[in-house]
This record gives structure tokens, sequence and C-alpha cells, in this order.
């Protein structure tokens, strides 16, 4: 199989896949789901960040001062062009996509804030669905614990496509924010975003996107989607951990109440009260993760300079050929669309009469196949169901068919030590 | 090839073969134990009769082999002995998995339960071996309530 993608140059952008594992295993990492690995693009710009140019940002003003500032704000233009925002200031840095998240959830039924958008009254709705990753469930449970408003969800058909067949009830006028993946950290399933949009306008509610799982792999245009909000996370996107990114739009983010209060969200500050600075530096208080903001930067243009198209295309073939591969083995179930419609690169399954953490185990021990075992931080999902936890491998742009192979035989052999 | 150390015959045995599962009546007292983190779970009863014999350990759950089989063992090993003598298994089985590896095990208390070292080396699964003995622990507390 070819992708017409020269997946070996890439694969030596990445130290780490070509290290041993103990015991002479070559790696084969197939959990970039859970975080991709690093090239050295981005390993090279932190480390130099750190070595020659590291100071705080905003409010040092020495040399090195203007230089770290300098480099974190052009980590946030790099980031707005990357996902096709309208403007620099609606990238706001977070520490991950769980904190964006949280952000954006604790803006409704906010006293601080009289935007009737965010204002909430007894009978008021929040939906989400059953294929939400913990991320996207808690903090909306929170909110509802916090103000009484109703949490609804979308459920999800046996074929791990969400259910859209009560949509115009499930989204109604009493519906004030809808917050759903964009691809599934488990089924794979891409959402159809245009669909659930155009009911949340019809009654005036406002959605958000948790896109953790689809930016990394293909082009997302946060203007052509047209939602309110979009969170993602930036060790997913080659990036480093710690660095996470909420894009919403302007008038937004100026109607909303900060999250978290401190050095640099302010404007002004008396003992009684303060003034809070606009939007991108009203929500990111305190030193922000410098360097991880800059190891981000340099990751979207790592992954701008191979193209998303080239990604997805090449990510695309890879999971034909990997379902392929999968369904030979007797006894293993997909949980998820079997066809590559609307699908991304991340296939679970289980194997009957084996629990997934006993196929990890083996996979990792015998043959250095490093997939990820369990729930996946989407129990509900796994619920629905009737499983406790699913085997799952998540392919990404360094990733090859003779990783899928592994894998393969790998399964074949856990089979028989079970069988 | 490390881990098929830790995958023993034995241990294969009583997963695929689970001896003394189900739960059954009577019971003085039953406990529900769960691994958050895995979703491994067991619901356990246990009957005690005159002069702390062990009369009964019934157990049911969901998990992987080493959770699944150290149920059945501890089935085994706990059942017809008193319950001063398999506290005592439970408290060198407990010390046995904490010991990263490096604790000898005393046959002669854990009998069957010695093929179960091979896990200690696997700190993320030290718990799966240890959630039946856990629950069997608080049961037998409950049960002398």
């Amino acid at each position: 199989m070819s992708t017409g993608f020269d997946v070996e140059r890439i694969r030596k952008d990445f130290p780490v896949l070509s290290r041993e594992l103990p015991g002479g295993r070559p790696l084969v990492y197939l959990d970039s789901g859970n975080s991709a690995q690093k090239p050295t693009q981005v390993i090279e710009v932190m480390r130099d960040h750190l070595a020659m140019h590291y100071s705080n940002v905003g409010r040092a003003l020495h040399a090195l001062g203007a230089e770290s500032t300098e480099a974190y704000e052009t980590a946030r233009d790099k980031v707005a062009a990357f996902i096709g925002a309208p403007s620099r200031d609606e990238i706001i840095f977070t520490k991950n996509a769980s904190e964006a998240l949280n952000l954006v959830a604790y803006a409704f039924g906010n006293p601080i804030t009289e935007d009737p958008r965010f204002r909430l009254a007894p009978g008021d709705e929040i939906v989400i669905s059953e294929m939400e990753h913990h991320s996207n469930i808690v903090p909306w449970q929170m909110l509802a614990q916090r103000t009484g408003v109703k949490l609804r969800w979308f459920s999800v058909t046996d074929e791990g496509r969400l259910d859209l067949s009560n949509l115009e009830e499930l989204v109604n006028e009493r519906t004030k924010m809808v917050s759903i993946v964009h691809q599934s950290n488990v089924l794979g399933t891409i959402n159809p975003v245009a669909q659930v949009l155009a009911r949340v306008r019809e009654v005036g509610a406002l959605m958000m996107l948790d896109a953790s799982q689809s930016v990394p792999h293909h082009a997302v245009d946060v203007a052509a989607l047209g939602v309110d909000f979009l969170a993602f996370t930036g060790h997913k996107v080659v990036g480093p951990s710690g660095i996470g990114v909420l894009w919403g739009r302007g008038e937004l983010l100026d109607a909303m109440p900060p999250f978290m209060g401190g050095g640099e969200m302010i404007e002004a500050v008396w003992m009684d009260h303060s003034t809070y600075a606009p939007a991108p530096h009203k929500f990111e208080a305190g030193t922000p993760p410098i360097v991880e903001a800059i190891g981000l930067g340099a990751a979207v243009d790592y992954l701008s300079e191979i193209g998303m198209d080239a990604i997805a295309r090449h990510e695309h073939e890879l999971t034909g050929y990997a379902l392929d591969a999968l369904g030979e083995i007797p006894g293993l179930k997909v949980i998820g669309p079997k066809g590559l419609e609307q699908r991304g690169a991340t296939v679970s399954f289980t194997l009957e009469g084996i629990h997934p953490h006993d196929v990890g185990q083996i996979l990792d021990d015998n043959f250095g196949v490093a997939v990820r075992v369990g729930h996946h931080c989407a129990r509900p999902l796994h619920l629905r169901f009737g499983i406790p936890a699913t085997t799952r491998a998540s392919l990404y742009l360094y990733n090859t068919p003779a990783e899928i192979d592994a894998l393969v035989r790998g399964l074949h052999h856990v089979r028989k030590v079970f069988a | 090839m490390i881990a098929e150390s830790m995958y023993q015959e034995l241990i294969l045995e009583h997963y695929k073969h689970p001896q003394g599962r189900g739960l059954r009546d009577p019971y003085d007292a039953e406990v529900h134990h769960v691994n958050p983190t895995c979703g491994d779970e067991i619901t356990m009863r246990v009957k005690v009769g005159d002069g702390g014999k062990v009369e009964d350990v019934s157990y049911d759950g969901q998990g992987c082999s080493i959770s699944q089989a150290a149920a059945s063992v501890l089935h085994e090993l706990t059942t017809g002995s008193t319950v001063d003598e398999t506290l005592a298994v439970v408290d060198e089985f407990t010390r046995l998995m904490q010991g990263r590896g490096k604790v000898e095990a005393d046959e002669d208390v854990l009998g069957d339960a010695v093929a179960f070292a091979g896990v200690a080396k696997f700190p993320a699964r030290v718990k799966c071996a240890l959630l039946a003995w856990m629950a069997y622990k608080d049961a037998v507390v409950r049960s002398s309530k």
C-alpha cells in the first residue's frame, strides 16, 4: 500500500520512533489519540527559547522580555491562521482542552455577566452527547449542579453515529448551548456539525466543538464551520502538553466573565474591585505556559508545511488498511463506523472473551505495540455499548501499514495465549 | 517477552475456569469494590461459621484475567480456613504485590497465589491482582460486626 506520502522521511523527524524498547523491541506507537509524539522541529524551537530567549511575557520591559513576548504572541498568530480564526485576539491559550471547556461552561449563569446568551432561567437546557470525552461532560454537569440548568444529550446509534432523529425536540427554544465532540476519541466518528448547527441557529442557542481529535488530523477552519467556540489541546498536534486553545467568537468573548483572576488579566485593580483586560488576556491569568505556547506554534508550522490535506489522505488510507486487516481477526468487533465515510483514524475494538487490559499488556510486552486500553475517558459511551472497555489503536501522520501488520500479528498472538 | 512471566499457566487456567464463581446464599456480608481507573469490579459475599471458619466466599465480577483469576484463587485459598489464617494470607499477598517484584514470596503461606509474583513487576496491574483481596478483607471485617 502506498499513500503517496513520504512517511519514512516524516518518521525521521520524530526521534522517539527510532528507539528500541527494553528487550530489543521496536516501538510501534499507535496511541497518538492519547498523545502524539514530537518532531525535532518542535523540540528544537522549545530548547532554543528556553536556552536563549526565555523571560516572562507581557510584563518584562527588557530585551529578553520583548523576545519572549514576541515569540509567545507570534505563536498566537500561527494558531489563529492554522484554524482560520478571523482574529488573533480570539485565540486564548489555556493549559489544555479541558480548561477551555470549563472556561466556557463557567460563563453561563455567572452573575458577572448580564449578556442574555449566558444568563440561565429555570427550565433552560444544555445539550451534549453520549459520545463525549469526560472533559465535555463533567464541566456541564458541574454547571447544572451550580445553576439548576438541565443537562440533556444526543444518543449514539449502534453504528457509532450521533443519533439526530430527535434533533428538533432535543435542541429547542430552551437550549442555551450545544457542546459536542467534532471527532470521537473512541469511535473515530466525525460529527455532522452543519446539520446540528442549523438547528442551533434556529433556536438561537450557542454551539461549541471539542476539536481535540479533529484539529490534529484534518484541516479545521472555524469560520467555515460557523460554530461559536472550539477547543483543542497542544499535545495531540505534535506540540507539548500543558498548552491548549480556546477559540471563541470575539463578541462572545467580550461578553463573557473572566474564568480565573490574577496577573495580566486586568486593566486596573483597586482594593474593592477591578476592571479586566480585553480578550485574549482577560482569560489568561498568571504567567502562561510560555515555552509550551511557542512549541505549539512550531507544531502547527510543522503540520502546515506537510499539509493537513496530505496528512488527512495518509490517515484515510491507513484507516482503510487497518479496518480491513482487523476485520480478518476472529472475534474482533470494531466499536464505531466500519466504513471510511466521515471517520477518522481511531479504531477501537473488543476481542471476544479477552479483556482489553490483557490485550494491551501482551501487545506492549511482546511486540512493542503501544495502544490504549480502558474506557478512554468516555465511560458513558462504553456503558451505551454495554462494555467496560475497549482496545484503541489511534493513527497519525507517522504511522505505516507495517505497523498495522505488527498490531495484527500481536492480536493473533493474544488470541493464542487466551485460547 | 516480559509479560509472559506475568501470565502464568495457573493464572490463565483460573481465568478460563474460575472456581466458586457466582453469588450464593447464605452470607454474612456483601461488598462491591471497583477499580475506577480500569473499570474492573467485583461483588463478594462471605459466610463465616462457628469457630471463625470461612464457610463460603462467593463472588461475581468483570475485569481482566489478573483480577478475575485472583478472585478464583482467593476462593480456593480461603474457603475452609479460619478467618485468622486467611487474613495472614491477605497480608502476605499484599506484601508481595506491593514489593515491586523485589519481595521473595512465602510459598507456604500463599500456596497457588504465588503465581501472581510476576504481576508485582507491573505497577499498573498490581491493583488488578489486589481487587478481590481487598474486597475479601473488607467483607470479613463487616461480617464480624
